[in-house]
């Protein structure tokens, strides 16, 4: 490392990085994801992937889900960080490797090709609920939902097919049985 | 069909509601509606500063010295973008502070129009909230919301943005109070559990080498926590450290009280945090100039933080027991419940502390502030001493620059009351001191209110003269001349192998002519002898004053921890410099 004379301390160990699923209530008003988000990079957290609409009509309620990495002490600094905003009503945290929490994501596939190619993506997707949205005989829109690290393996896997475009959203999350998030 | 006003009376109607006596501001186009109706608003006098930057700073001293709100009031574009270093400052260092700005009518927002710019973007990361209002409507609510967001929980910042159209529409006023109170996420008080205090009270019975260590929270909690930490530190009989911003909420000259902690604190206080088997953190933040290095920082003691802010709590060190309360309703219950239960606390724990009080004794004998005085040149530790000897009788406010000379102040003038000092610690801002002075001479226009400077500080933020004089402020400026920026000719001299790169300024103004040229009065001092006689001539003039004093140009700033050394291996005076490490160069 290179001498440096800085006016701070260098940097201690880093501990071990987590990777943590944030669900955050929000007021849906305007610079809300500015807010959150500019919390993330002003203080050198990392954004993952984001998803974000409004789930309440009535009271005007958002619910941002944010994948990110850290160690624990981080995690939590953002969870304290993100409940000092204003428009934030409450922050739920959860582990990715949390069982009983689920996780989806979803993809939109163009495929170019005749059909033959078509029925061959089909069988491809199978196992992540594919529906096609559109169809010609020279190309077709396939949906997917499915985990993220699928979806990676499935634009690997689809491209031999004739796959040219690709669009994801960020994950979402919901807990298994009766419980609700709070 | 309720009455309807302006926006702009608006503004008016809701300061007038808060109680506010004073702005600060400069008035330009887009915030013209706002100046235009205060001539019908006799009870809020307008203080016109030079710059936003000094509007901003006379209101965080306005704040801080007081305990109410500082409020500003500041046009679009260049007005906003001016605001923001006092905005940051007052975010660092916890100061409510409420920014009014203009803006671009509606329409025009997004155009690129005239003084225009994204001031809720720009503002956003160094206000605890902004508020951009659309709707006349919804004014009265933002500003009263504004007030108490910057006031409740961790004070801070807070900017209102209104668009002027909105100045100029009519729409229905009303004041409601506590909208926050169902939101708490640390925004206010949390409950304390009777658990929590009897940890609290068992840690402190079961320790031999207690210490406490205060910042500014106790200060902005009020003064009744100033006085019950007092009572604390009395009945527990453990010694007690400050950080920058806690000075005063403890006497500086109290047997018990062990000088200022941190890179420039004092050889027992850092000695002793070090050593300690209890930590009492009450109000401050394990900032990284208190800490040094981290993984080194009090290895062998269990460590109690009191914090009204949850995100301060295990940011930067992990503690034993955590408490997020207010400091002073903390201390209030805490003290309640040690009294039931331990009635003769202080004479049967002697014993317990007292092999700690001996060791402390033993670093106190070092005299870690001590520095060699010269007959020929004004030595700047000496110059603070002074000042602190000739005003400590009478109540004296002080505030400071950035710098060498803000160190020394802090090590040499000791303050026996809270909100007396006003300085810029987190934001470390130069060019705080003045406008502060001014801001605390308006709230407290019969004290003495002195700035220590730097000649460096100072420049950056000198226009602000005209204003103290226009409003026959008699704020005194305590300029220690060294013709450096001190601070960094020190780092330059230990870490950069004396290469004085930029840090000297040539071509000085003559202080005392600029203070005539001003209409305020200058006064030099040269000499050790003619100092005493030439700072009660400064203390005595009822009129801004601008002391230039001149003080050895190589002096620096001790003791200090060379970062990378543990709070137990600091550099007590010159003769020892050459002990800093390459790895220590890292880390100062």
């Amino acid at each position: 490392m290179p001498k440096s004379k800085s006016a701070y301390s260098t940097p201690g160990k880093i501990g071990k990085l987590e990777r943590h699923i944030l669900v955050v209530w929000v007021d849906n008003e305007a610079g809300v994801l500015a807010r959150v988000s500019g919390l993330f990079s002003g203080r050198g957290y990392n954004i993952e992937s984001l998803a974000v609409a409004e789930v309440d009509k009535k009271k005007h309620i958002s619910r941002i889900t944010i994948v990110t990495q850290g160690t624990p002490q981080v995690i939590e600094q953002i969870k304290l960080q993100l409940k000092k905003l204003i428009p934030v009503h409450k922050v739920a945290d959860f582990k990715r490797n949390d069982k009983e929490i689920l996780f989806r994501e979803m993809a939109l596939f163009k495929i170019l090709g005749n059909s033959k190619k078509q029925t061959k993506v089909k069988i491809i997707c199978k196992k992540y609920n594919p529906i096609i949205l559109d169809k010609s005989n020279k190309s077709c829109v396939i949906q997917v939902t499915a985990l993220r690290r699928e979806i990676d393996k499935l634009t690997l896997d689809l491209r031999p097919y004739g796959l040219i475009s690709t669009s994801r959203t960020g994950a979402v999350a919901m807990t298994k049985g009766a419980k609700i998030f709070n | 069909m309720p009455k309807l006003f302006t926006g702009a009376e608006i503004v008016f109607k809701a300061l007038i509601d808060q109680k506010v006596e004073y702005i600060f501001g400069y008035p330009g186009g887009a915030v013209l509606p706002i100046y235009d109706e205060l001539k019908n608003h006799k009870s809020v006098k307008h203080i016109l500063a030079r710059h936003e930057q000094g509007a901003g700073h006379a209101a965080e001293g306005y704040a801080r010295s007081s305990g109410k709100a500082g409020v500003m009031l500041v046009t679009s574009g260049p007005g906003a973008t001016n605001a923001v270093t006092a905005l940051t400052d007052a975010y660092m260092d916890s100061v409510p502070l409420v920014c009014i700005s203009g803006q671009v009518p509606t329409h025009l927002i997004g155009t690129d129009a005239f003084q225009e710019c994204d001031t809720t973007g720009i503002t956003r990361p160094c206000t605890k909230h902004n508020w951009l209002v659309k709707d006349v409507n919804k004014l009265s609510e933002t500003l009263h919301l504004a007030f108490e967001v910057a006031t409740t929980g961790r004070p801070g910042p807070v900017l209102i943005d209104i668009p002027k159209d909105i100045q100029f529409k009519k729409g229905i006023y009303k004041f409601a109070k506590n909208k926050l109170k169902k939101k708490l996420n640390g925004k206010a008080t949390l409950k304390i559990s009777n658990k929590d205090l009897d940890k609290f009270i068992e840690m402190m019975k079961s320790s031999t080498r207690p210490i406490f260590y205060t910042g500014g929270g106790v200060i902005n909690s009020g003064p009744e926590a100033s006085t019950l930490l007092r009572e604390l530190v009395s009945l527990t009989g453990f010694p007690i450290t400050s950080t920058l911003q806690g000075l005063g909420a403890y006497p500086g000259d109290d047997q018990q009280f062990l000088g200022m902690l941190g890179m420039h604190g004092t050889y027992e206080a850092n000695n002793a945090m070090h050593d300690c088997d209890l930590m009492i953190n009450i109000g401050a933040r394990f900032d990284d100039r208190i800490t040094g290095k981290v993984d080194e920082f009090s290895p062998n003691s269990k460590k109690i933080h009191v914090d009204i802010d949850p995100s301060s709590i295990g940011k930067n060190i992990k503690v034993d027991l955590a408490i997020t309360s207010d400091v002073g309703e903390l201390l209030k219950n805490l003290i309640k419940r040690f009294k039931e239960k331990n009635k003769n606390f202080l004479s049967s724990n002697k014993h317990n502390t007292s092999k700690w009080w001996e060791q402390i004794e033993n670093w106190r004998e070092k005299k870690s502030l001590n520095f060699i005085n010269s007959n020929k040149v004004i030595k700047p530790q000496h110059a603070v001493q002074r000042l602190y000897e000739i005003t400590k009788d009478q109540d004296t406010y002080i505030t400071t620059e950035v710098g060498q000379h803000q160190m020394w102040a802090a090590q040499h003038y000791k303050f026996r009351k809270p909100n007396r000092w006003m300085t810029s610690g987190g934001l470390g801002t130069m060019g705080y001191g003045l406008p502060a002075a001014i801001g605390v001479q308006i709230a407290h226009p019969e004290k003495l209110v002195v700035d220590i400077a730097g000649e460096a500080s100072v420049l950056m933020t000198m226009q602000e003269m005209s204003t103290a004089v226009q409003y026959r402020l008699p704020i005194k400026i305590f300029i220690l001349n060294n013709e450096y920026m001190g601070m960094v000719r020190q780092w330059q001299e230990l870490l950069h192998e004396k290469n004085y790169s930029e840090s000297y300024t040539a071509a000085l103004p003559d202080f005392v002519k600029l203070a005539e040229s001003y209409g305020c009065v200058g006064i030099r001092a040269k000499t050790p002898d003619e100092l005493d006689e030439k700072i009660k001539e400064m203390v005595n003039i009822k009129k801004p004053v601008i002391f230039d004093c001149v003080v050895d140009k190589s002096e620096n700033c001790f003791p200090m921890i060379p970062s990378g050394k543990p709070h137990n291996q600091m550099i007590l005076g010159p003769e020892e410099e050459e002990e800093i490490s390459d790895e220590g160069k890292i880390l100062v």
